[in-house]
């Protein structure tokens, strides 16, 4: 936890719920797990009401990237092209088993793991996670933005 | 149509292309010569047969058989309603066939395929190369003698930090 | 690495990469257009983003073992995956499924048809602009899948159709929540006729555009609801029917022009016919004998029945875990077929007895389990997106040979070119919604 006094601690609090409340996803959706995602974004499971509802399908307007499902070798370039397009600060989730560890796919075709590409910062287990599963997940990664490092330390984060 | 109905028709009309016919759990399969499938596939988009449709084309591989590679193509008359499966042995070194990509539109993607997955080449295909893999993938993965978990990454893969 | 439309380009146009991440390609797919301002003069697809090797990975698998990745083809529509894969394999064995188990499965099927189309039209909607239409189908989805996993555990990825039958009997209220799923989905359809059928953004997107004509559309191997929307009525479950869809009542909608329209309303109107035709099975499996249950004061629990059992006493009934639900000894007869060595023994005599201990014990070892004598067959089923069929080899180990999956989407994705060439940049979005293309059965 940062040192600081009580302005730049309070300040921090501020920033950090301002922004865990209001994400931009950008949802890099591949596979099957997108077919929960959509059952997480839509009315039964609303994902809007943690704040995180508006989709931003430009990796520049997005603060967190959701890859969801399964990250073939073909596809790696691309997935580290579009988190290097995206502005910090910002936050990975990776969304399903296929994108922990490669999940039952364990062959020449498939990344075992998205961190073999970008620093993640929530894993969400499931094949397909639940609904809820997601949201404990989103809630988690919302506890991280609240507590994380201030601004101006973010050029020490390792790419 | 009836199975056997086809296979006489087929044995009829190339009687040096079949090498065998018969029914197998009420699938109509003939075996043919890998250089008259042109012919032969000719021969079945015409009366009586009229088979309109290639429902599927892929390949097997033997590695301990002289005809290491077993191509496969189903065919379909939606107007006779009958299914036909037509084989051809193709050798391990440099395996060729004709490409059907005159006949049928889809021949050109699931010839590409086949392509990519086992190396076969089809001749007088306009544009043969990957299709669910990427340039410079080398080796064919369903090839009996391709590993598993041969991994080729395109990008260099990061170590995750673990805290 | 120059493309093909790279090298052909004419200097003066304008090529414009979508994809393989972009909102409206379905996951990943790759279209490289050139255009001349928004119209497109040629374009390639590239697919293969989302190839995950389930062919090689199936050879390494045992027969039993690799149902979960048929799951994963067509991600939208499970059941049907399962259900062609399973049927396959059955064909080349030669098993002869219970009645029961045939209806449970011609009821699943039908569930996870009509959630492939309203997925897939919900897709296409919004991509057009049309929000809310996804929201109203996303939520009579949930009461389909809220049906699926009452049964099998799972709302998606379920697994639940095996070789030689099902996994498990009904649960005890599926009738009522199959009803409520019916009437609630034909109120969302009601809806959604209502929003889109007559509007005139909606018809501009979609009316005349993109259209395939029939010879064509045989020559790509088109096949399911794209191929009917050109007028041609093939659907498998009606030229080789197969389960019991001989003994059901339902008709095969097809449209004139094939066109994005029609592509639409022909998903639309066999969600009708599939609603129908739950209807009809939820009526016949009703109307079917129940099992007999057992009193659960009799029954013991497992650890209690392993130890009489040991001892040679005799067990009455074991009550089993709530997982288990629907799948002892009392329905194996209406679940299974009578095929020892190709279908799980029932828990109960796998605590109890011997032969059903060891039989449980080698169907899941290596070396043991389902082996199929050797040979090779090829069974379809009428999928969300077409004629579905698998192809398989044995060798009579218990792993296979070969495994090729025929997948509609494939052959519907080829002619996209075609399609779009000529169109604006903006007929892609609905053209390609109506297409249905579903990364994992595309890729495999």
């Amino acid at each position: 936890m940062s040192s600081g006094n009580f302005i730049t601690t309070s300040f921090n609090s501020a920033l950090g719920w301002a922004r865990k409340f209001s994400l931009f996803h950008y949802p890099y959706v591949t596979a099957c797990c997108g077919m929960e995602y959509m059952s997480t974004a839509c009315a039964h499971f609303d994902i809007d009401r943690f704040g995180a509802g508006w989709t931003r399908f430009s990796p520049r307007q997005s603060d967190l990237i959701l890859v969801v499902g399964t990250i073939p070798q073909k596809l790696a370039p691309v997935l580290k092209t579009v988190y290097d397009q995206m502005t910090e600060p910002k936050w990975v989730i990776a969304f399903g088993a296929c994108t922990l560890s490669g999940g039952i796919y364990d062959n020449y075709a498939v990344v075992q793991g998205i961190d073999q590409i970008i620093p993640v910062d929530i894993y969400i287990p499931g094949c397909p996670p639940r609904p809820e599963t997601v949201l404990d997940g989103l809630l988690k990664l919302q506890q991280k933005i609240q507590t994380s490092e201030p601004d101006w330390r973010w050029k020490k984060k390792k790419s | 149509m009836e199975e056997e109905k086809i296979l006489d028709a087929l044995r009829q009309a190339c009687p040096d292309a079949v090498l065998s016919a018969e029914v197998s759990l009420g699938d109509a399969v003939a075996v043919i010569r890998a250089d008259s499938l042109a012919a032969v596939a000719a021969f079945l988009r015409g009366a009586p047969l009229r088979t309109d449709m290639l429902l599927d084309l892929t390949c097997v591989h033997f590695p301990e058989r002289p005809e290491a590679f077993e191509m496969v193509y189903h065919f379909l008359s939606l107007e006779t309603q009958s299914r036909l499966r037509v084989k051809a042995g193709l050798p391990a070194e440099n395996p060729t066939i004709a490409s059907l990509t005159g006949m049928w539109k889809n021949a050109s993607l699931l010839e590409r395929e086949v392509y990519d997955m086992f190396g076969v080449r089809f001749e007088g295909h306009p544009d043969l190369r990957r299709l669910l893999l990427y340039d410079g993938f080398e080796g064919h993965p369903l090839r009996k003698d391709y590993p598993l978990r041969k991994r080729q990454p395109l990008i260099p893969l990061r170590k995750a930090e673990t805290k | 690495m120059t493309t093909r439309i790279e090298r052909q380009a004419r200097p003066d146009s304008l090529l414009l990469n979508m994809g393989p991440s972009h909102p409206a390609m379905h996951g990943t797919i790759r279209i490289m257009l050139e255009l001349d301002g928004e119209r497109v003069l040629a374009s390639e697809v590239e697919v293969g983003y989302l190839h995950r090797g389930f062919e090689k990975t199936c050879e390494n698998k045992t027969w039993f073992n690799l149902l979960i990745y048929t799951d994963r083809l067509n991600y939208v529509s499970p059941l049907i995956n399962n259900l062609g894969y399973v049927m396959a394999v059955e064909k080349l064995c030669g098993l002869k499924v219970p009645e029961r188990a045939q209806t449970i499965r011609v009821l699943m099927s039908e569930l996870s048809r009509v959630s492939d189309h309203l997925t897939a039209l919900a897709a296409m909607a919004m991509e057009s602009g049309a929000f809310t239409v996804f929201l109203y189908k996303m939520k009579a989805r949930e009461f389909l899948w809220d049906v699926i996993e009452q049964t099998t555990g799972a709302r998606m990825t379920t697994s639940y159709i095996r070789v030689g039958g099902v996994r498990a009997d009904l649960d005890r209220d599926y009738a009522a929540a199959c009803r409520k799923a019916v009437a609630e989905t034909r109120k969302v359809l009601k809806d959604v006729h209502g929003l889109l059928d007559k509007n005139a953004i909606f018809l501009d997107r979609t009316r005349d555009i993109a259209v395939m004509s029939r010879e064509d559309a045989v020559s790509y191997g088109w096949t399911g609801p794209c191929l009917r929307s050109t007028g041609i009525p093939y659907d498998v479950r009606k030229a080789r029917p197969y389960l019991n869809y001989d003994s059901l009542d339902f008709e095969i909608p097809v449209g004139e022009r094939g066109d994005n329209f029609d592509r639409y309303m022909v998903r639309m109107k066999e969600m009708d016919q599939s609603l129908r035709l739950i209807e009809q099975c939820v009526g016949l499996l009703e109307k079917m004998p129940a099992a007999p249950t057992t009193d659960p004061a009799e029954s013991l629990p497992p650890a209690e029945a392993i130890r009489l059992a040991r001892r040679q006493k005799p067990v009455r009934a074991v009550a089993l875990s709530p997982n288990l639900a629907g799948s002892g000894k009392n329905v194996q007869a209406d679940i299974y077929a009578q095929a020892p060595g190709f279908v799980l023994p029932p828990k109960d005599e796998t605590y109890t007895t011997m032969e059903g201990l060891i039989n449980h014990f080698q169907y899941f070892m290596k070396g043991h389990g389902i082996r199929p004598p050797k040979g090779e067959a090829y069974c379809s089923v009428e999928g969300g997106n077409g004629e579905l069929g698998y192809y398989i080899v044995s060798d009579g180990t218990d792993r296979p040979y070969r495994l090729h999956l025929r997948a509609p989407c494939f052959h519907v994705v080829a002619a996209l070119e075609q399609l779009i060439r000529g169109r604006m940049i903006a007929d892609i979005i609905p053209t390609f919604g109506s297409m249905n293309m579903i990364g994992g059965e595309l890729d495999r």
